[in-house]
């Protein structure tokens, strides 16, 4: 015996009372008419949405810089981190007249995700030199076809007009995690909130 | 003909079909099915008689238990045409006789007995006060002694299965 | 009016609220499980999912009809009808009110009052087991048969306690008329104060006979996958499900007609209500103390797991049974004393 906490058990013969059972049955029914009167523990989900936690990881999203430029250069450090092997990527080198449209010279032409392997870990955004991947607060829809879970660039790329804010996740404990990959190049919200951008 | 009379008839009709039914058809299961039909009709035939109490407790005692013990059994044992056991031809000529001869004792008793009077007060004949006094004040001890013989039988079929156990 | 008229339509009111109060079983059924699980159920058709028995019967009758080809087919069909049919007859000795007078004639708010009720009842109930016998012999699976027989043996079983506890109510009344005995708790207390232990035993007999947890042994989906309905589909799957709904609510006005007065309520003399007025409040009270125990029969299926067969049988044979001749000897020997014989 290592601890003093283990306890000898006994089976011991029920008594007369135990064994006439209805005592049983009327404290069963006095426990589920309790939780008859208890609050519901239901949310009704397309009216009310469950608040989701500051870290919540849920649909990626591939950021582009503040003049709308994407950012990912396409290295496959995502892909490598990726546990479960959703990510996949095809490398493309800029064009001339297209640095409004990828802020390095190499950039990924077809950047894949799909979405039935991933496990939602972040390791893709962890391991991003580029802080051009990131997971937010977004729940992939579910469809009928397991093709339509396979996403590209054109689901994954936040469009110009409508930018997807990842600051929630930025917390102070995420960003000292990050705070190595602070390059110049690499400007987050957080870092124009705390007025620390500078122009590259 | 009246109302009643065409009840009587369908009735008997729909019993004596159902008699026989349960002797032709070849399932035994089927047997039971026409065997409750054909009580239905005996228990029509009480209430046509004005004995309600007799045809309700016919119904819950013969279709309500027993047939459904029967059934029971024959769903249990899973009897149909394949396992329907020959019998040899010498005792099936027994059976004709022997059924035979039954059958001309009671034409003989049937034509040999007069037609029973009809009971001036028929109205509430079977209803259960009639009943119950009549069987508890004239008939207490043949009844009284009819329980002592089901307790010997209910013993007798406890001790069975108790030795069957062993 | 013609009294024959009036009688019909007092047949078709029965009919229609009984089936209404089924279907709606359904709904409450599915509600109160939800909500002794800290759940909301269904709320989605119809305001708090009003509308969902009606869904649910639309789904019934437009899913695929699947009758299997090894069956038999006339018996397949059968069963259901039984099922329901026996059902549904249950109800018609039930005394809902007391009198209505409609352009100066009376009638009782109650189908047929039989001198031998009690009787009446408890035939139909004891044939209401074919339906399920056949249903699933009729099937030729063995699951099937499996539920089709622990059906019969447990309706045997219950059945016996159950009419030896209504021989110890019948002593007390002293009549098979389900309208009297309501009667006789007008003027004294309700029968529940006379038979206590007949009241148990009823009440327990009552969950085995309808086949309500905890003793749904024939259609336990854990080990017979649906037991005796395994093999139906479609609307004769519903007329099995409905069946059982419309025997629970029977059973519950049959116990509220034995041992809580009926459709009477305390005071009913006494707060000047007269004729019509009276009758409709009663029938009011009646449903309501209805309504309770069809809640208790969910509330006890959402409570008690499931019996083992062999507990089934000794609860039976072992206690219920003597229980009920405990019950019938004491009544006997109390009325004996007391002088009430």
């Amino acid at each position: 015996m290592l601890t003093n906490r283990s306890k000898q058990v006994v089976k011991r013969e029920m008594t007369w009372f135990e064994r006439a059972y209805f005592p049983a049955i009327l404290h069963g029914l006095s426990i589920t008419i309790k939780h008859f009167f208890m609050k519901k523990a239901t949310v009704k989900y397309p009216e009310v949405k469950r608040e989701f936690a500051p870290v919540y990881r849920g649909q990626h999203v591939l950021k582009r810089d503040e003049a709308g430029a994407e950012r990912c250069t396409a290295c496959g450090l995502c892909a490598v981190a990726c546990p479960a092997e959703a990510i996949t990527m095809t490398a493309a080198e800029r064009k001339k007249g297209e640095e409004n449209l990828y802020r390095e010279e190499k950039y990924a032409s077809v950047y894949e995700i799909n979405m039935l392997r991933c496990i939602f870990c972040g390791l893709c955004e962890e391991a991003c030199p580029k802080e051009a991947i990131f997971l937010t607060d977004r729940i992939v829809p579910s469809t009928f076809e397991r093709d339509s879970f396979v996403y590209g660039k054109d689901k994954l790329v936040e469009p110009i007009d409508q930018r997807v804010d990842v600051s929630k996740r930025q917390t102070p404990a995420v960003l000292e995690f990050k705070k190595d990959k602070h390059h110049k190049h690499n400007l987050t919200f957080m870092d124009k909130v705390l007025g620390k951008a500078k122009k590259h | 003909m009246n109302i009643t009379q065409y009840i009587f008839w369908f009735l008997s009709f729909l019993a004596l079909l159902s008699a026989l039914m349960v002797v032709f058809s070849k399932n035994p299961v089927y047997s039971v099915l026409y065997l409750i039909i054909t009580f239905f009709a005996i228990a029509g035939h009480y209430v046509l008689m004005s004995a309600q109490f007799l045809a309700a407790v016919h119904i819950i005692v013969y279709a309500g238990a027993i047939m459904v013990l029967f059934l029971y059994t024959i769903m249990m044992l899973n009897l149909n045409k394949e396992t329907e056991p020959q019998k040899k031809t010498y005792i099936q000529i027994i059976a004709i006789v022997a059924l035979g001869l039954l059958m001309v004792t009671m034409i003989g008793s049937i034509k040999g007995a007069e037609a029973a009077q009809p009971i001036a007060d028929a109205a509430g004949i079977g209803t259960v006060e009639k009943l119950g006094d009549v069987l508890f004040n004239k008939f207490l001890l043949p009844f009284e002694v009819s329980s002592i013989l089901f307790l010997s039988a209910m013993v007798g079929a406890v001790y069975l299965s108790k030795k069957n156990l062993q | 009016m013609d009294p024959l008229l009036i009688k019909a339509i007092i047949v078709l009111i029965v009919f229609a609220i009984t089936l209404l109060v089924a279907t709606y079983s359904t709904w409450g059924e599915r509600k109160v499980a939800a909500f002794l699980q800290d759940r909301v159920g269904p709320d989605r058709a119809g305001p708090a999912g009003l509308f969902q028995p009606l869904a649910d019967a639309v789904k019934m009758f437009m899913k695929e009809e699947i009758i299997p080809s090894v069956s038999n087919k006339w018996l397949f069909v059968l069963g259901p009808c039984i099922s329901m049919l026996t059902a549904l007859m249950t109800g018609v000795v039930i005394p809902w009110g007391g009198e209505l007078t409609i352009a100066g004639q009376t009638f009782d708010l109650q189908i047929v009052d039989l001198n031998i009720g009690i009787l009446y009842l408890f035939g139909v109930v004891s044939l209401g087991v074919y339906g399920i016998m056949i249903g699933g012999w009729a099937s030729n699976n063995k699951y099937s048969l499996l539920g089709a027989i622990r059906a019969s043996s447990q309706m045997i079983s219950y059945e016996i306690a159950m009419g030896l506890a209504i021989v110890a109510l019948v002593m007390t009344t002293g009549t098979l008329s389900l309208k009297e005995i309501v009667q006789q708790q007008d003027a004294g207390f309700a029968n529940i104060v006379y038979q206590p232990l007949g009241f148990i035993i009823f009440l327990i007999c009552a969950f085995a006979e309808t086949n309500r947890a905890p003793f749904d042994l024939p259609e336990c989906e854990t080990e017979l996958i649906g037991g005796y309905h395994t093999e139906y589909s479609s609307m004769k799957l519903g007329f099995f499900l409905f069946a059982e709904y419309i025997n629970m609510f029977v059973s519950s006005m049959v116990i509220v007609s034995f041992y809580f007065g009926g459709y009477n309520f305390p005071f009913q003399h006494e707060i000047g209500l007269e004729g019509n007025i009276l009758t409709f409040v009663q029938t009011g009270f009646f449903f309501l103390k209805v309504s309770f125990f069809v809640f208790f029969f969910w509330w006890v299926r959402w409570t008690l797991p499931r019996f083992r067969y062999d507990q089934l049988m000794n609860l039976g044979w072992k206690v219920l049974l003597p229980l009920a001749l405990v019950n019938i000897f004491v009544t006997g020997l109390i009325m004996y004393f007391t002088g009430n014989l």
